[in-house]
C-alpha cells in the first residue's frame, strides 16, 4: 500500500508541475521556476513562526506571497535596475534563500524545519501522516497534492487560450486585449502554489525537475500545446513509477530517483523522438541524400530537415 | 574596543584566521570568473554546475572509499564539466533553449547526486558522514588543510585569469572575431569552462550548492554598475567577494549559531543593492536624477523657445507675455509652466513683470534663439539629407533640439551651408 501512496504522491506532484511547467518552458522562463522553488523558503519560515503550526494553509499563503515577490523582484531588477535577466534571477533567489536559511538557524529551536527537508524532502515519510476519509486511511500529502493538481487543471482549462497566446505571441495578446502582465503574475502565483504544495512531500529538487523535464521531453515529441500538456502528465507518471522502483533497487532517495528517471526519458526523446530526435533526423537526412543521389528526389525543394 | 572583536580583526587566533582566510579565498575566484560568465549571459550556468558537482562527489567517494578532499574534488570537476558539455550539446542539437537546458541539467544531475548520496548513507559506511558538507557548505568548519587546497586552486584561477586576460576578454565579447584572427577559440572556450567549474568546486565549500550561484553572479553584477571596463570590473568584483567573505565570517563569529555561507551571500547581496542604488552612471538614483534633469532642461528650453516664437510673430522679442499667451502657443499645464518660469527667473533667463507677466532677458533671447535654430536646422537636415517629407520632420526635431551639442550645431551649419529658412519657410535665427 505504501508503494501505491508514494507513487500517487509523486505522480500528482509531477503532473501538477508538468502542467504549469510547460508554460514556463515555452516562455523561456524555466529558471524562474527554479528560483521560485528556492525563494519561497523565507515565506514558509515566517508563516511557521507566525502561526506556530505546520498546517498547510498559512504556509501555502506565505510561500505564494514570496513566490510572487520573487517574480516581481526579478522583473523590477531587470527593468528598473537594467540588470540582465539571468543575473536578476540569480541575485534574487539566492538572497531570499539565504535569508530563509538564516531565519531557520536563528529560530532553530522553534522551527521544525531544516534545509535538507526543503532540498530533498523525503517522500517515503508521507505515510506517517494519515487522515481518515470515509473509513480509508489516506496520507494528508495526497489530499493536498490532489487539491493542487485539481487547481492546476482548472487554471489551465480556464486560461488555456490566454496562456497559449501570451506564451507564443505576446504582442498579439496585447492587441486582443489580453493583459500579459496579469497572466504573467497569475502563472507565477500558480507556480509558487504548486511548488510549495509539492515541496513538503517531494522536495524542491524534484519540483524543479518536474517543472522542466516532462515538458521539455513532451516538446520533443509533439508540436501541439494540448498534446504537450497531456504527454507531460503521462511522462511524470512514468517517472514516478520508474523512480520508485529505481530507488528501492538502489536503496536511495525516491525523489532523486524520480528526477533521474525523468532525465533518462528526456535523453531517449532527445535521440529517438520520431519528429525531433537527433538520430531520427540524421537517418531521415541520410535516406533523403540516398534518394537524391539516385535521382529520385529533388533536394532543392527541401527546406526543413 | 572589545578585545574579542580585536582578536577577530587582527586575525590573532589561528582558528579565526583559517575561517576568515578560507571564506575570502573560497569567494574571490568565483567573483572574478563570475564577471566573464555574467558578460556572456551564462550566469545561471554556474548554478547548474554547482548542482552537478554532487554526483561526482558521491561517485568519487564510492570509488575511493574515503573522504580524501583531492579525490572528491576531481570527482566534482568531472561531473561539473560533463554537465556543461551536455548543456551545450542539448542547446546545439535540439530545439530546447538555454534556460530549459540549464534547469534540466541542474535537476537531473542533482537528483542523481541525491540518489547516490542516500545510497551511500543507507549502506552504512561509517566514514561517510560529512559528505553533505558539499550540499550546504561549511566555511566555519574548515580545516587548515582544506584552506590550503582550496586556496591554492583559487589563486591558480586568479593567475590564469591574469595571464590570459586579453584572450578571455576577446572570446567573451566577440567569439567570431576571435576565431577569425586565428586565436584558438575552441581551446579558450574550454579554458573558460574549466575555470568556471574550478571556481564552483571551490566556492561551494563556503556556501553550498544552492547559494553557489550568488558567489558567481552577485559580486559581478554589483561591479557591473560601477564601470564599463572589464579589468576594473574584475578587480571590483573580487573586492566585493573579499568583503562578503570577511563579513560572513565576522557575523558567524559574533553569533556562533549563525551559518557562515548564507551570511556571506547576504553581505554580497547588500553590496549589490548598494551598488544598484548609488553607483554613479548606471545606478538607479543617478539615472533618476539624470532623467529629472533632462525633464527640467526640456521644459525650460520649450518655454524659452515658445516665448521666442511669440516674439518672432509680433516682432518684439523682449515683449511681456501672460501665461495665457504662452499656453496659446504651446499647451503646457499651468502648474508645470509656473514651475518652469520660476526656475528660469532664478537662472536669469526670464524676468517677472507686474501683473503676472513675463519677459525674456538677453540671455533668454539668445538661448531661445539657439533652440529655435537647432530645431529648424535639423528639419532642413532631415528633408535634404534623409529625404523625409517636410510635414514629418517636426516631431523628431522637437526631441533632438535639446540634445545637439555646440560642435554638432557648427557641423550642421557647415554641412547645410547656413540655410536662410527651414522647410516651413520660417527664418532661421543666427547669432
Amino acid at each position: 500500500m505504501d508503494a501505491f501512496w508514494i507513487i500517487l504522491t509523486g505522480t500528482l506532484a509531477g503532473a501538477s508541475c508538468a502542467l504549469i511547467g510547460s508554460f514556463l518552458v515555452l516562455r523561456k522562463m524555466s529558471m524562474l521556476g527554479d528560483a521560485i522553488s528556492h525563494a519561497v523558503l523565507p515565506g514558509i519560515v515566517i508563516a511557521f513562526l507566525l502561526t506556530g503550526s505546520r498546517s498547510s494553509i498559512p504556509m501555502l499563503l506565505g510561500a505564494a506571497g514570496f513566490g510572487l515577490l520573487t517574480a516581481f523582484l526579478v522583473e523590477t531588477l531587470h527593468r528598473k535596475g537594467r540588470l540582465q535577466q539571468d543575473a536578476s534571477i540569480g541575485v534574487t533567489f539566492t538572497w531570499l534563500f539565504a535569508i530563509g536559511v538564516i531565519l531557520i538557524s536563528r529560530y532553530a529551536g522553534m522551527v521544525d524545519l531544516d534545509q535538507d527537508c526543503v532540498l530533498y524532502g523525503e517522500i517515503a515519510y508521507i505515510t506517517f501522516d494519515m487522515v481518515s476519509i470515509a473509513g480509508v486511511q489516506v496520507p494528508s500529502a495526497v489530499l493536498t497534492l490532489a487539491g493542487i493538481f485539481l487547481l492546476n487543471i482548472i487554471f489551465v482549462l480556464v486560461g488555456y487560450k490566454e496562456l497559449k497566446i501570451t506564451a507564443f505571441d505576446p504582442s498579439l495578446a496585447v492587441s486582443l486585449g489580453i493583459s500579459a502582465t496579469f497572466w504573467h503574475y497569475a502563472l507565477m502565483g500558480m507556480v509558487s502554489l504548486t511548488t510549495v504544495g509539492a515541496f513538503w512531500s517531494v522536495g524542491a529538487i524534484l519540483v524543479v525537475a518536474m517543472l522542466i523535464a516532462p515538458s521539455v521531453t513532451a516538446w520533443l515529441l509533439t508540436d501541439r500545446l494540448h498534446q504537450m500538456l497531456i504527454y507531460g502528465v503521462l511522462l511524470s507518471l512514468v517517472s514516478a513509477v520508474g523512480g520508485y522502483y529505481l530507488a528501492s533497487f538502489l536503496d536511495g532517495s525516491i525523489a532523486g530517483a524520480m528526477a533521474v528517471v525523468s532525465g533518462i526519458l528526456f535523453a531517449f526523446a532527445l535521440f529517438f523522438s520520431p519528429t525531433h530526435g537527433i538520430l531520427s533526423r540524421r537517418i531521415r537526412m541520410r535516406r533523403m541524400m540516398g534518394r537524391a543521389e539516385r535521382g529520385e528526389e529533388d533536394l532543392s525543394s527541401v527546406q526543413n530537415i | 574596543m572589545n578585545p574579542e572583536l580585536l582578536d577577530f580583526f587582527l586575525l590573532r587566533d589561528s582558528s579565526i584566521r583559517t575561517v576568515v582566510l578560507g571564506s575570502i579565498l573560497l569567494g574571490v575566484g568565483s567573483a572574478a570568473i563570475g564577471c566573464f560568465a555574467l558578460l556572456r549571459k551564462r550566469a545561471l550556468v554556474g548554478d547548474a554546475v554547482a548542482h552537478a558537482v554532487l554526483p561526482g562527489v558521491a561517485l568519487a567517494f564510492m570509488i575511493v572509499g574515503t573522504k580524501d578532499p583531492l579525490a572528491l574534488m576531481i570527482g566534482a570537476i568531472v561531473t561539473g564539466w560533463f554537465s556543461m558539455v551536455s548543456m551545450d550539446y542539448i542547446v546545439r542539437k535540439s530545439r530546447i533553449r538555454e534556460d530549459a537546458a540549464i534547469g534540466l541539467t541542474l535537476s537531473v544531475f542533482f537528483g542523481l547526486g541525491i540518489l547516490l548520496l542516500t545510497h551511500i548513507q543507507h549502506s552504512g559506511s561509517a566514514n561517510q558522514t560529512g559528505l553533505d558538507k558539499f550540499l550546504f557548505g561549511q566555511a566555519a568548519s574548515l580545516l587548515t588543510k582544506d584552506v590550503v587546497i582550496f586556496g591554492s586552486v583559487s589563486l591558480l584561477l586568479l593567475l590564469i585569469i591574469l595571464f590570459s586576460f586579453k584572450e578571455l576578454k576577446l572570446i567573451s565579447f566577440d567569439p567570431d572575431f576571435t576565431k577569425a584572427i586565428g586565436f584558438p577559440a575552441r581551446f579558450l572556450e574550454l579554458l573558460m569552462t574549466t575555470l568556471l567549474v574550478l571556481a564552483v568546486v571551490v566556492g561551494i565549500q563556503a556556501v553550498g550548492v544552492v547559494l553557489m550561484a550568488a558567489m558567481l553572479i552577485t559580486p559581478a553584477a554589483a561591479a557591473r554598475y560601477w564601470t564599463e571596463r572589464l579589468g576594473v570590473m574584475i578587480l571590483l568584483s573580487s573586492l566585493f567577494g573579499i568583503v562578503s567573505g570577511y563579513g560572513g565570517a565576522f557575523i558567524s563569529y559574533l553569533e556562533p549559531k549563525m551559518p557562515t555561507g548564507p551570511w556571506i551571500v547576504v553581505v554580497a547581496s547588500l553590496t549589490f543593492f548598494f551598488s544598484l542604488l548609488v553607483a554613479p552612471g548606471r545606478g538607479v538614483i543617478a539615472r533618476a536624477l539624470r532623467r529629472r534633469q533632462n525633464v527640467r532642461v526640456t521644459l525650460a528650453e520649450n518655454i524659452l523657445k515658445t516665448m521666442h516664437r511669440i516674439g518672432e510673430v509680433d516682432g518684439n522679442l523682449q515683449g511681456e507675455r501672460s501665461l495665457k499667451e504662452i499656453q496659446e502657443y504651446r499647451m503646457i499645464p499651468l502648474a508645470t509652466l509656473r514651475r518652469g518660469l520660476a526656475r528660469l527667473v532664478s537662472d536669469r533667463y526670464v524676468q517677472e513683470r507686474v501683473g503676472d507677466r513675463w519677459s525674456l532677458t538677453p540671455e533668454g533671447i539668445a538661448r531661445g534663439a539657439r533652440i529655435t535654430r537647432l530645431h529648424r536646422l535639423w528639419e532642413v537636415y532631415l528633408t535634404e539629407y534623409v529625404r523625409i517629407a517636410p510635414d514629418h520632420v517636426h516631431d523628431d526635431a522637437e526631441s533632438i533640439e535639446h540634445v545637439l551639442t555646440p560642435e554638432l550645431e557648427r557641423e550642421l551649419e557647415g554641412l547645410l551651408n547656413r540655410p536662410e529658412s527651414d522647410p516651413h519657410q520660417q527664418v532661421i535665427p543666427y547669432r
